[in-house]
């Protein structure tokens, strides 16, 4: 009997520290749902209530159901037959399928699609549960992004033919985008698509690593525009899958086995056009990104969160030396260290998503219910432009920092394992091989940080913390207050610097910029989590370690950056050698 | 066609969560130191009326007889599918066995349009395996005991194959039709998410009255039960009130009832002591005391 809901305490205390009645007050749109669906809440507090109650019963099932298939499933994979079909590892199979007994394959959906209309917040924390039972059963429960993607941008008809199907778990689906010369470059994909005679779309070409390929509905990105280059060339479109999409092929991956990852001939498919034409990569496709950086956020903090229980548990039973090896001072500290940046990044991933669900939320109300007065409307607008800013920066911060993490968390549970973890007894190796794509897909971690160091640069980081520097703290922590805002200060010199150096030498610095924000960021979440009277006098040690550990490493990196050492530019070919010939 | 079911559930202590604190002195079951929760075979029953309405369409009641307490486990049933649900409850059902149980239980589902009904096999906490057959003697209708797969459901006759211990037969019977489910039938469902948000605030008039007495300590008698009538009503409007009768309601004969209406008479009872060749140390504290409890759990030595 587990229940990865239950035994988390951090998941638990950031549910009640985290201001939800406002989130389910966005969400419901003034809660007049509850008239049309007897399922809808019909104040913030029932809407929490059953907020609790899904991820309640989702931790029951993750830790009854699901983690204990997780190492067959590993050792299985996943099959392709000689038909072209693809059959799931048992322990997949029979997980989804419980998944959709449950209702939760419609997350985030509306309710007159049959969805919970949940935010993205609790839908974060649920991945993370579901993701630290089987990391590759996340690929898949995680994927609601493609439904929120229709339900955003195509046509109510096309709405209708698939959102309940989606929200009652009788269909997965795919974000079919890369191809084998269009990985993190999407503005070169190739796949053609065209219209027919009768103006029916049809697709023709290969995609490659697609996760979930051999779902039953997939968004292809595809060229529309053959004369036409780059991203702008670019729709999107949608298709079943069906006797003219071919599997060719199932990757041989490192770890997350349980999610199929397929390269795809599409053979003259039959498709239908979401949307507006051209807009398929600079709009949706960008749209849809975020959303999974964000899935693979909460991916990441599930893995870890197992990862670190493995090695918490092991530090206190293993006997070495007469003692358990967690009274040694190097293993006692990987393991606090450990557990650290956990929060860490579940503060920052939980935050994020609060930013993106009031972002979403604005911008549902200025297309569907704009204001009609004009001072009304304009600050709206101005709010939704400032949290669609703020959501830019923040979501590949916690992709970046979230995956990062997950892999040194997975690296160090092997380490306190020793031997042991190196071994297939124990988890810790599977969790390490399931980090290892986090920091990869959905983006690497040096294009998130690209994504993000301009945020630093531009003034949002320093309004973001200038913000967080102004809510009410517990005085006791004064002097950590202070501390953050040297740090700050130090940020802002190393701005200047960078922007008198140009946008090249920002990137060559980007890791260091953004660590240095999302470590402000997160020392003053910690202490907003410290002086909450619900928080345990742990939060107020995990801040003072956290803060004060920090300070030397981001005068450092400020240091580091403002040498204006450009050598990786000019000295390149000398240092790193030659291409090494056979 | 369609089929009516019945379903009959019962919420147990946990036994397989006995700790130090399970057992009172005399040998009897600590209830209060226990979890409560769905008897696991009546899920299996459950999910076998369910998946027979999946197939066939119809109705399914849940009905328990026990405390208001029970509550919890009507509303599970609800989560999983359940149409309606309803709570036998009567002080006057206390200390009833397996033969009065099975009495008060044939009265209240005799007031329900049915041509099903399911029980679990048995119950974890006294292990009995009676009340369905003796439910269905006084139902006068016919029994398929120890099912572990619905073979066919047809018109109005029903095959099934059921457990004889050393291997299995099928069985024909005409509807109505009482079958107890085994474990081996099949893997109950889990809640889902819309129903429980449907269905979370359901509660039995009983249950209103005790929340709102804890509400409101002190104030006159008459006021409350103004009050939590008010509350049962606008419960009733959502649709969200579980019905709950008592052996008034259900017109049962007081004398088959309770301690009167049974008959069984406890012989003796006996305390196991459990013994074992290999040793080991255990601490003499608490911590060492907790721990050893929990190994023996987690190695299924006692469940």
């Amino acid at each position: 009997m587990a229940n990865f809901y239950r035994d988390n305490e951090d998941i638990q205390f950031l549910f009640k520290h985290l201001d939800l009645s406002k989130l389910a007050e966005l969400q419901e749109e003034g809660f007049n749902f509850a008239k049309d669906f007897d399922y809808a809440p019909a104040d913030a507090d029932e809407a929490i209530q059953n907020y609790e109650m899904v991820l309640d019963s989702l931790g029951q099932l993750s830790g009854d159901f699901i983690a204990p298939r997780a190492e067959d499933v590993d050792r299985e994979g996943n099959t392709l037959n000689e038909d072209g079909t693809v059959t799931y590892a048992k322990g997949i199979a029979e997980s989804m399928e419980k998944l959709a007994e449950a209702d939760v394959m419609g997350f985030t959906l509306p309710y007159r699609f049959g969805g919970l209309n949940f935010p993205n917040l609790i839908y974060s924390m649920a991945n993370e549960i579901v993701s630290r039972a089987d990391a590759s059963l996340m690929n898949i429960f995680g994927l609601q992004g493609i439904a929120e993607t229709i339900n955003a941008y195509a046509s109510e008809e096309i709405k209708q033919q698939y959102l309940p199907d989606f929200a009652a778990g009788k269909v997965t689906g795919a974000m079919v985008l890369t191809e084998p010369d269009a990985g993190s470059d999407l503005q070169a994909v190739k796949l053609r698509a065209f219209q027919d005679e009768a103006g029916n779309w049809i697709l023709h070409g290969v995609k490659r690593f697609i996760t979930n390929g051999c779902g039953d509905v997939l968004l292809v990105l595809a060229r529309s525009e053959p004369d036409r280059n780059g991203g702008l060339g670019l729709s999107l479109l949608v298709c079943d899958k069906g006797p003219t999409v071919h599997i060719r092929r199932l990757e041989d991956k490192l770890g997350i086995h349980g999610s199929p990852t397929c390269e795809i001939f599409f053979d003259n498919t039959p498709c239908q056009l979401i949307g507006e034409r051209q807009r398929g990569l600079v709009t949706y496709v960008m749209s849809l990104m975020n959303g999974a950086r964000v899935g693979i956020a909460a991916q990441s903090l599930g893995i870890a969160e197992a990862a670190f229980r493995v090695a918490r548990d092991y530090a206190a039973t293993r006997k070495q030396f007469g003692v358990a090896i967690e009274k040694l001072p190097a293993v006692r500290d990987m393991v606090i260290d450990m557990k650290i940046v956990i929060e860490a990044s579940r503060a920052l991933l939980y935050e994020t998503c609060c930013v993106v669900d009031q972002y979403v939320s604005c911008e549902k109300r200025l297309e569907l219910n704009p204001p009609t007065e004009k001072e009304q409307l304009k600050p709206l607008k101005e709010k939704t432009r400032r949290l669609n800013r703020l959501a830019s920066m923040l979501t590949p911060m916690s992709k970046y920092y979230c995956s990062e993490m997950c892999n040194r968390v997975a690296y160090d549970s092997i380490q306190v394992l020793g031997g042991s973890g190196y071994m297939r007894d124990y988890a810790s190796e599977r969790h390490a091989r399931d980090a290892r794509i986090t920091t990869i897909y959905e983006g690497t971690s040096q294009l998130q940080v690209v994504a993000a160091v301009r945020g630093v640069c531009s003034g949002t980081a320093e309004k973001f913390i200038a913000e967080l520097a102004g809510k009410d703290y517990d005085p006791q922590l004064k002097e950590l207050l202070e501390k953050l805002a040297e740090g700050m200060e130090q940020l802002k010199t190393a701005v200047a610097f960078v922007k008198e150096n140009g946008n090249e030498y920002m990137d060559l610095y980007g890791r260091a910029l953004v660590d240095i924000a999302i470590d402000l960021i997160n020392g003053y979440l910690f202490c907003g989590q410290a002086s909450d009277k619900q928080a345990t006098p742990r939060k107020a040690e995990i801040a003072k370690r956290y803060v004060t550990r920090n300070a030397p490493k981001i005068t450092a990196l400020v240091e580091l950056i403002k040498m204006g050492d450009k050598s990786t530019f000019t000295e390149y070919e000398a240092m790193a050698g030659p291409v090494p010939s056979e | 066609m369609a089929y009516n079911c019945v379903v009959l559930i019962k919420q147990v202590p946990d036994t397989k969560r006995i700790t130090g604190e399970a057992m009172n002195e005399d040998g009897t079951v600590n209830r209060s130191a226990l979890p409560a929760i769905f008897n696991p075979e009546d899920l299996n029953a459950l999910e076998l009326a369910l998946q027979i309405k999946d197939k066939f369409g119809g109705r399914i009641t849940a009905i328990t007889m026990g405390l208001p307490a029970a509550g919890v486990i009507l509303r599970e049933a609800l989560f999983r599918g359940a149409d309606e649900a309803i709570l036998v409850t009567d002080q006057r059902c206390a200390a009833s066995d397996t033969l009065a149980t099975s009495y008060i239980l044939s009265c209240a589902v005799k007031k329900i349009d049915y041509d099903i009904v399911l029980c679990g096999r048995q119950a974890i906490d006294g292990d009995t395996a009676q009340v369905g057959p003796q439910l269905a003697e006084k139902l006068g209708i016919a029994q398929i005991t120890y099912v572990e797969e619905l073979v066919e459901l047809k018109d109005k006759g029903i095959t099934a194959r059921r457990n004889i211990g050393a291997g299995w037969q099928k069985v024909r019977a005409k509807l109505p039709v009482l079958l107890t489910v085994t474990g081996e039938a099949n893997e109950p469902r889990v809640a889902a998410a819309k129903k429980m948000m449907r269905y979370k605030n359901a509660r039995t008039a009983v249950e209103v009255m005790q929340k709102t007495k804890l509400e409101n300590e002190g104030a006159d008698e008459a006021d409350i039960k103004k009050l939590a009538e008010h509350k049962s009503s606008e419960l009733e409007e959502k649709g969200l009130l579980i019905k709950q009768w008592n052996l008034d309601f259900i017109e049962a004969d007081l004398q088959w009832c309770g301690r009167s209406g049974s008959p069984t008479k406890v012989h003796r009872i006996q305390s196991v002591v459990l013994s074992t060749k290999e040793t080991k140390n255990i601490e003499p504290n608490e911590q060492g005391l907790s721990d050893m409890i929990h190994e023996l759990i987690d190695d299924k030595v006692i469940a």
